[in-house]
């Protein structure tokens, strides 16, 4: 028997039927092969039904009902465990992680746990993978950590009355649950429960086991997708194949902002396999039986477009970004005396810092497969988010979101919102259109000249100095665009196909001047670590200066924008900790002992020491004495971070070689330190700690948008230049501080966050030259070295 | 199109393709099989890496009808989860993988460079990883799996 993916594969009836019996579609879906049998009889429908199903309990359609143990977890007859988590793996080991997670939490041997992930059919709604929320979400004390803790003291109760113990004489260890003292007294989870549903909600009151106790969790457990992909096993996004699946391309406007007049079908008339040309608003795409077919077709198609005006220039658009109006201002803290302080101050320190448009850049361009119906559709996407994207994909085909599936497969490393979604949106146009499934895998040049960018920044600092040398007032003013974002629950118009289709991107509402601030948030680490974050008299921030000010303006993107690892952040915290390493500079003050002299949050002195300590840190002032004015000369730089204000700590010490006469930075060495909370994987988070180095450092060194009067022009890896694998890294080492007292953290935008600046600090102390402009360019470099003091 | 012989992994195949279709498009939608990956279809970043008759080649741009009668090896054909072959078993035992895309493209190169030259010193071995691409920036893992499996290999 043809085992159904889609709700269309049956009736309405059929479907009525198994609801109105309490056999919700995750039971229906999950049983698979070989469980689904029988006729269901009273109905008069050929559905089939789950054996053992008899008090299957409604855990509520689509995931809703998150509130339910059985959203989370399933115990079969066999002792083996079903999870469901609605955070998914993009290649960072959260799948392998929260395995470990429920290992620990219900005492089962890893193996025996299956997890599935981000299926609109099956898994709970948890929003976005993404921002380092993980952690924070499934490893504390909501969601799949608490499933898992519910579970395992609800056995223990069942056990406890079966068994005639009190709860205190019994220990849940391999599946099965003894009496203390009385093995042979046991009864295994699959006797307690076995294919059965709990029933009961989520405990709030649920005890985690403590980390101490842990027994698979806090260990480097391998990931278990390795294995698959060093084999070329692995099923990608890439790799879905649907019976009579088609292959479609785009066609994208030649221009920024062009707008379609005509499609000529008779261009591609008669092409060997070509089954339609689709159009629909400014959105033009082609499908035909084969890859190869598709891209020649797309080629091929005449299309024409009314030019749009030309694009702001690129040589001036820093400049650009601060003369644009309307802003929308936003202040994040204003103790409203940073003005007179300045003014009063014994010396005022200036500085301006630029960041560029940098693009996500996955390896494999972002994939999709749409297998859409008259009246249901299901979707085979990398997406971030399976719930919103079920959502908008539904408002782009004309369908109820319940009769939308989204099923989550991995793409290439994401690093936030790549192509995944527009193609997704493609992928449905183009299967509706043409009545059959259809898979799209967009071209480079689509895949990088459409994409949702990070965005530039001009950031203004200022700084007031006593006559100590010591910080009294810091004053951050700073320009940003945007355009788009996540197309979330309601805004398919926020990526390019959505807005192609027809539908409009978020509105851009300006709001001059900035209302003061309600309550202390940093979430884009606008304000700087050295202050105290002090709004309505509650203080959170991690630093000792009283007077300050933070002033984003937000203005209008000419290109589509969205999160890129650590968004906003990584731009902050690169001005940031470049501004405080200036300073120091200026005050003839160790880097390091500055730093220290104006933080007061214990855990961020503590990874700035611990970076320091393991890299040898040689106390003194920079730039290093002695230095060179030519040749290669060596140096050394730090920089820290509390991600977001409160989701992740991290410091990192540089060490770099600049040639001089060349202007080109070798980046020699990497010490990072980290404390995210207990620690779930320590193998998987270095691994992010490294990658996500690896990743600020080239978007550092080399990374930055492009584009000519009309259209993007970085649309390949010649025209933008990423780390190659023959390119020299830097040796990386990591301290891992293990919290265990403390709420599990997000790691993977840490690293990333912090390797601008400390780059940028170490080439100061090599020699004597400030770098404010990203990426670091031979160009750059030696400009800077030109004038140098 | 036309009819190609192609031999991939040591088994006889018969597609019937544009002889201009790259080789890649055949192996993964004709074939099926999953080791070789569009990343780019411009043969900069290495994701569709085959080995042909001993070499390391970029499919994506290697039209199919260039590829007739050579033996063709791709990332499946050197081992499975349960037996990988030893470069494979490197990457698995050094966690060299984080999206793992990029796999493919670095194995294949890298087998091929070590089978033509056992003794490629640490420099030769990323010289030769020119044109390969890893994103997440596990590369220093990645480096140090291939050091590992020529250790095996040399030993």
């Amino acid at each position: 028997m043809r085992i159904p993916y889609l709700y269309g594969d049956l009736s309405r009836d059929a479907l009525a039927a198994l609801e109105g019996a309490g056999i919700s579609r995750r039971d229906f879906i999950r049983r698979g092969p070989g469980a689904l049998i029988v006729a269901f009889a009273g109905f008069g429908a050929q559905a089939p039904v789950s054996p053992g199903g008899s008090a299957a309990q409604r855990v509520g359609l689509d995931g809703a009902g998150a509130g339910a143990l059985d959203s989370w977890i399933a115990i079969h007859a066999d002792g083996s465990v079903t999870a469901y988590t609605g955070k998914c793996e993009m290649g960072h080991g959260l799948y392998t992680a929260q395995k470990q997670l429920i290992s620990e939490e219900l005492c089962v041997p890893f193996e025996r746990v299956h997890l599935i992930q981000c299926d609109t059919a099956l898994t709970p709604d948890q929003g976005t993978t993404s921002g380092a929320q993980s952690h924070p979400a499934n490893f504390n004390r909501s969601n799949l950590a608490l499933a898992g803790a519910t579970a395992r003291e609800a056995l223990l109760d069942r056990a406890a009355r079966r068994l005639g113990e009190s709860v205190d004489r019994l220990e849940a260890k391999d599946g099965v649950v003894r009496v203390k003292g009385n093995p042979s007294r046991a009864l295994t989870y699959g006797e307690l429960i076995g294919d059965k549903t709990f029933g009961i909600p989520l405990h709030r009151d649920a005890n985690r086991k403590h980390p101490r106790e842990w027994s698979v969790l806090g260990k480097p457990v391998p990931r278990v997708e390795i294995p698959a992909m060093a084999t070329g096993t692995f099923e990608y996004v890439h790799n879905v194949r649907v019976p009579g699946m088609l292959h479609g391309q785009v066609v994208r406007p030649p221009a920024v902002g062009a707008v379609l007049t005509g499609v000529e079908e008779g261009s591609v008339l008669g092409m060997p396999g070509l089954v339609k040309v689709v159009v629909r608003k400014n959105f033009v795409g082609v499908v035909a039986e084969k890859p190869w077919q598709a891209l020649q077709a797309a080629r091929r198609l005449k299309v024409r477009w009314k030019p749009a005006e030309a694009l702001p220039r690129q040589a001036t658009f820093y400049q650009h970004l601060r003369d644009q109006k309307p802003t929308r201002d936003t202040l994040t803290v204003d103790s409203k005396d940073v003005d007179q302080k300045l003014a009063a101050a014994a010396r005022v320190v200036r500085a301006t810092y630029h960041y560029p448009y940098q693009m996500h850049g996955s390896i494999a361009s972002s994939c999709a497969v749409a297998d859409v119906r008259e009246n249901s559709a299901t979707l085979w996407s990398a997406t971030q988010a399976v719930y919103p994207m079920r959502s908008t994909a539904a408002m782009i085909l004309g369908l109820e979101p319940r009769d939308v599936r989204v099923i989550y497969r991995m793409g290439a490393g994401c690093y936030g919102l790549n192509g995944a979604d527009t193609v997704t949106y493609d992928a449905a146009l183009l299967s509706q259109a043409a009545g059959h499934p259809v898979r799209v895998q967009l071209t480079r040049k689509d895949e990088m000249a459409w994409e949702n960018f990070g965005v530039a920044f001009v950031i203004d600092q200022r700084a007031g100095l006593d006559a100590d040398g010591t910080i009294l007032a810091w004053d951050h003013e700073s320009w940003s665009p945007t355009r788009g974002s996540r197309p979330g629950a309601g805004t398919p118009g926020n990526v390019v196909t959505g807005f192609l289709a027809g539908f409009d991107p978020a509105p851009f509402s300006a709001r001059t001047p900035a209302p003061d601030p309600a309550a202390y948030a940093n979430r884009s680490n606008a304000v700087p670590s050295y202050v105290t974050g002090c709004v309505r008299g509650r203080c959170e921030g991690t630093g000792t200066v009283a007077a300050q000010r933070v002033l984003t303006h937000s203005v209008p993107s000419p290109f589509w924008t969205g999160p890129l690892r650590s968004p906003q952040r990584l731009q902050n915290t690169f001005a940031h900790e470049s501004f405080i390493d200036e300073i120091a500079a200026l005050v003839k003050a160790d880097p390091v002992q500055y730093r220290l002299r104006h933080l007061k949050d214990p855990r961020l002195i503590e990874v700035v020491k611990e970076a320091a300590r393991a890299a040898n840190w040689e106390t003194r002032p920079s730039p290093r004495p002695g230095g060179r004015r030519s040749g290669t000369a060596s140096g050394r730089g730090v920089s820290c971070v509390l991600y977001e204000g409160d989701n992740g700590y991290c410091a990192m010490v540089a060490e770099v070689e600049v040639r001089q006469e060349t202007g080109v930075v070798a980046v020699k060495r990497l010490v990072i330190a980290s404390d995210c909370g207990p620690i779930s994987n320590p193998d998987g988070l270095r691994n992010q700690l490294e990658g996500g180095a690896l990743h600020g450092l080239s978007r550092s060194l080399y990374e930055e948008v492009t584009w000519d009067a009309e259209k993007i022009t970085s649309i390949d890896w010649r025209t933008y230049r990423p780390i190659f694998l023959s390119d020299q890294v830097p040796l990386i080492e990591t301290v891992l501080i293990n919290r265990t007292e403390g709420p599990a953290m997000g790691a993977g935008e840490t690293a990333v966050t912090v390797a601008a600046a400390a780059v940028a600090n170490a080439v100061f102390d090599a020699t004597g030259a400030r770098l404010r402009e990203v990426p670091f360019t031979p160009e750059r470099v030696q400009a800077a070295l030109a004038v140098r003091a | 199109m036309a009819v190609f012989n192609l031999k991939v992994n040591g088994k006889s195949y018969s597609v019937d393709a544009d002889p201009a279709t790259p080789l890649l498009f055949v192996l993964s939608d004709d074939l099926g099989l999953r080791g070789p990956k569009f990343g780019c279809g411009l043969a900069q970043c290495g994701s569709c890496t085959v080995i042909l008759d001993g070499r390391a080649v970029r499919s994506c741009i290697l039209p199919v009808r260039g590829a007739s009668g050579s033996d063709i090896t791709t990332l499946e054909g050197l081992g499975t989860p349960e037996q990988p072959h030893p470069i494979q078993r490197a990457f698995i035992e050094e966690q060299a993988v984080q999206c793992g895309f990029c796999i493919n493209g670095i194995i294949l190169t890298a087998k091929a460079l070590l089978d033509r030259n056992p003794k490629a010193t640490d420099s030769q071995i990323r010289e030769g990883m020119s044109g390969v691409l890893c994103r997440c920036g596990a590369n220093q893992r990645i480096l140090r799996a291939i050091l590992r499996y020529r250790k095996e290999v040399t030993a």
